[in-house]
């Protein structure tokens, strides 16, 4: 059976449908990425597939999700707050235990991000919390990675560091990407959307970001 | 040309309060007002903190009873803001804070007897309705997303602790120091039913005359409000409680017997207790108590809270759009907008009640005292508040000058807010006009308090219970008003 599985879903919010008629299947294993312009419909395609497998994905959120007043060590830690008991995590909220900070540390040093580990996420810089909350997805693990343009406010050399991780955690991995190119580089199938509907879906295998000119720019 | 909806509301308040000015008893009965206020004045330029140490006792039972009546509250409060999704904790929070403190302070007076219990649960037992409220709002504020992407299986407690409490803790700390101020003016107030605090001193030094140590108290009270930012601290919390937990120590010398007969004698209608409930002349006797109830005690006190509130209302109204100017950067320079935060912090940090006190000594008990006290204590409130609004307002470097600038800048800008601020603050205002009764005016409270001294305490809870009702109705009113006319405030006024 198919990790996640779509059959003609129409979705839409208040009436207003944004998906319409979607038929697809991922599997288990896969790497997949959502390419297509703003407003086909890539992140409600994205958080129908995370409703679908609540128990197995972690989710990277288009808007991070952060809590901004806790440092960049304990909004990572939320990855695994449903591993440990409430006391034992208010225990850690109020005093980061050594041997948490010891288990977050190589996930956020994977991510560049080591020297901020105290530091308030609202703090820093935009990219910097984009890779908070991957760090966040990566510390959670599981079978899934879900991730809405999650390297769209992180520059060009650290996204592919930031894609590598997540492609080292994570079998199976879906993404909503802009950036054709990374998607290439990183996936091995494409799914074009435009206007709420499929429009292609093939390998990335020997494909190239000139022969998405047409999708992108129609004549 | 036609009038916005905003304008049209505000003269007809104006018009309904000038209206109602002439059903209000507004007489002066005291023989030398003027006279009075020289001896009030002189006393004001002569404190007198000879006896220090009773000054300062008084103090810190004022403090004591505001800590521990507050901290209770919040931690009520904060439990109930958990579940107030749930319309049984909505409309209970509703009513226990639609009843003044000081109306709660004599029920449990009634039910506990005189001692620090009472005081404690006068203050706890509203304040935590109004926490439980605000908290939720302030907790509902919150970013919802960070809730939705923690992974499946967090237990709630933990989810709460980590994605929503931090981005809410400043609000709910800012919040609670806010009503940490209220609840001293709370505590203050409930030393003129009998409590220690700073009310029974006052109320004693006026009763002799003595306004040199009247004075010297009042300037203790704004130094400790004043001050409140520099010694309430976080850190400190501890201390305080253990200090308020040895401060209060003292026999609860609560009967259980009477916590009983409370319940099932006294708040029962006189001609049912103990009566034949088949016999016909019982309920002859119960419909005769309601009628006489309701025609002599609760419809002139109704009508009389309803009237002052009104005109209150709309003098608080007046007052503020005179006051805030005094603040603002567009109309004083620093100096004078120093003089300004002085007029308006004194103003706001007596309690109306204190206020009102003091002006009855002046005038006697009509409803005019009452009228100048509610609108000084909080036109000086909104003034603050729109003041320190237009201060964020920037104009054009050549905007006009004077009663132009005001008239065609700043208060257009500032109106919607004003009278969002007013609104907000309608429900306030009667419910301090109930208990301004107590001092005399024939509010509701006058006639709860003549229940009390001749020991009808059933009559005394059905007319707090109207009271109740009808800050509710007002709320409720006020509510449908502010979004009829799309008012909304950027600040939580309670």
């Amino acid at each position: 059976m198919a990790l996640f599985e779509l059959t003609r879903a129409s979705i839409g919010y208040n009436g207003t449908p944004v998906l319409h008629e979607i038929t697809l299947q991922i599997e288990a294993g896969e790497r997949v990425a959502f390419v297509g312009p703003s407003g086909a419909g890539k992140s409600t395609l994205l958080s129908t597939l995370f409703a679908q497998q609540r128990e197995r994905a972690a989710l990277v959120p288009q808007e991070y999700a952060l809590v901004k007043n806790l440092s960049v060590f304990h909004n990572v830690y939320m990855g695994r707050l449903h591993r440990h008991s409430s006391a034992y995590n208010l225990l850690n909220l109020m005093h980061p235990l050594a041997r948490e900070i010891e288990a977050v540390r190589p996930v956020v040093s994977k991510l560049g991000l080591e020297e901020l580990l105290g530091k308030p996420v609202g703090e820093l810089s935009g990219g910097q919390q984009q890779r908070t909350a991957v760090g966040r997805a990566l510390f959670q693990g599981g079978e899934v990675l879900l991730g809405d343009e999650p390297v769209s406010s992180v520059d060009p050399l650290q996204s592919r560091r930031v894609l590598e991780a997540i492609n080292a955690a994570f079998p199976t991995v879906v993404l909503a990407m802009h950036d054709v190119g990374l998607a290439l580089d990183f996936t091995d199938r494409l799914i074009g959307l435009k206007g709420g509907r499929v429009e292609f879906d093939r390998p990335t295998q020997g494909l190239r970001a000139a022969d998405l000119d047409a999708f992108y720019h129609p004549a | 040309m036609t009038h916005s909806a905003t304008y049209k509301t505000s003269l007809a308040f104006l018009a309904s309060a000038i209206l109602l000015l002439f059903f209000a008893d507004l007489g002066v009965s005291t023989l030398h007002p003027w006279a009075e206020l020289g001896r009030m004045a002189l006393g004001a330029i002569t404190p007198n903190f000879l006896s220090i140490d009773i000054l300062l006792h008084a103090l810190a039972m004022t403090v004591g009873f505001a800590f521990g009546g507050v901290a209770l509250g919040a931690g009520v409060g904060f439990c109930l803001a958990m579940v107030f999704h749930l319309r049984i904790v909505r409309v209970g929070c509703a009513f226990v804070r639609a009843i003044h403190e000081l109306f709660w302070a004599l029920i449990f007076l009634q039910v506990l007897g005189l001692n620090p219990l009472t005081g404690l649960m006068a203050i706890a037992v509203p304040y935590a309705g109004t926490f439980a409220k605000v908290y939720a709002e302030i907790l509902e504020e919150a970013d919802h997303s960070p809730m939705r992407a923690l992974p499946a299986g967090t237990p709630l407690l933990s989810a709460f602790f980590f994605a929503r409490l931090p981005q809410s803790w400043s609000h709910l700390r800012a919040y609670t120091g806010y009503r940490l101020e209220c609840g001293l003016r709370s505590s203050a107030v409930l030393g003129f039913v009998g409590l220690p605090t700073l009310g029974y001193h006052l109320e004693s030094y006026f009763q002799v005359g003595d306004y040199s140590q009247v004075a010297a108290l009042l300037f203790l009270f704004y130094v400790l409000i004043a001050t409140l930012r520099v010694w309430m601290r976080p850190r400190l919390m501890p201390l305080y409680a253990i200090a308020t937990a040895v401060l209060l120590y003292g026999p609860i010398n609560t009967s259980w017997a009477n916590v009983t007969r409370f319940f099932t004698r006294e708040v029962v209608p006189a001609p049912l207790r103990g009566a034949p409930l088949g016999d016909a002349a019982t309920w002859h006797a119960l419909g005769h108590w309601a009628g006489d109830l309701a025609t002599r005690q609760a419809l002139p006190g109704a009508v009389n809270t309803v009237v002052l509130t009104q005109i209150a209302l709309v003098a608080t109204g007046v007052l503020t759009l005179l006051w805030f100017p005094l603040i603002s950067r567009h109309f004083l320079g620093r100096p004078g907008r120093l003089a300004g935060h002085v007029l308006l912090v004194v103003s706001r940090s007596t309690p109306e009640y204190i206020l009102a006190y003091v002006f009855l000594q002046l005038w006697g008990p009509s409803m005019l005292p009452a009228i100048v006290a509610l609108a000084l204590h909080n036109g000086a409130i909104i003034g603050h508040l729109i003041g320190r609004y237009s201060n964020g307002i920037d104009l054009r470097p050549d905007a006009p000058r004077g009663l132009n600038r005001y008239g065609y800048e700043v208060l257009p800008r500032v109106y919607p807010q004003f009278l969002a601020f007013l609104f907000y603050r309608w429900e306030v205002i009667m419910r301090e006009t109930g208990i301004l009764g107590i001092l005399g005016v024939r509010t509701l409270g006058f006639y709860v308090d003549s229940a009390i001294a001749e020991i009808r305490i059933d009559r005394m809870m059905y007319l707090i219970l109207l009271t109740a009702l009808l800050n509710i109705g007002i709320d409720a009113f006020s509510r449908n008003l502010r979004a009829r006319l799309r008012l909304t405030t950027t600040a939580k006024v309670e």
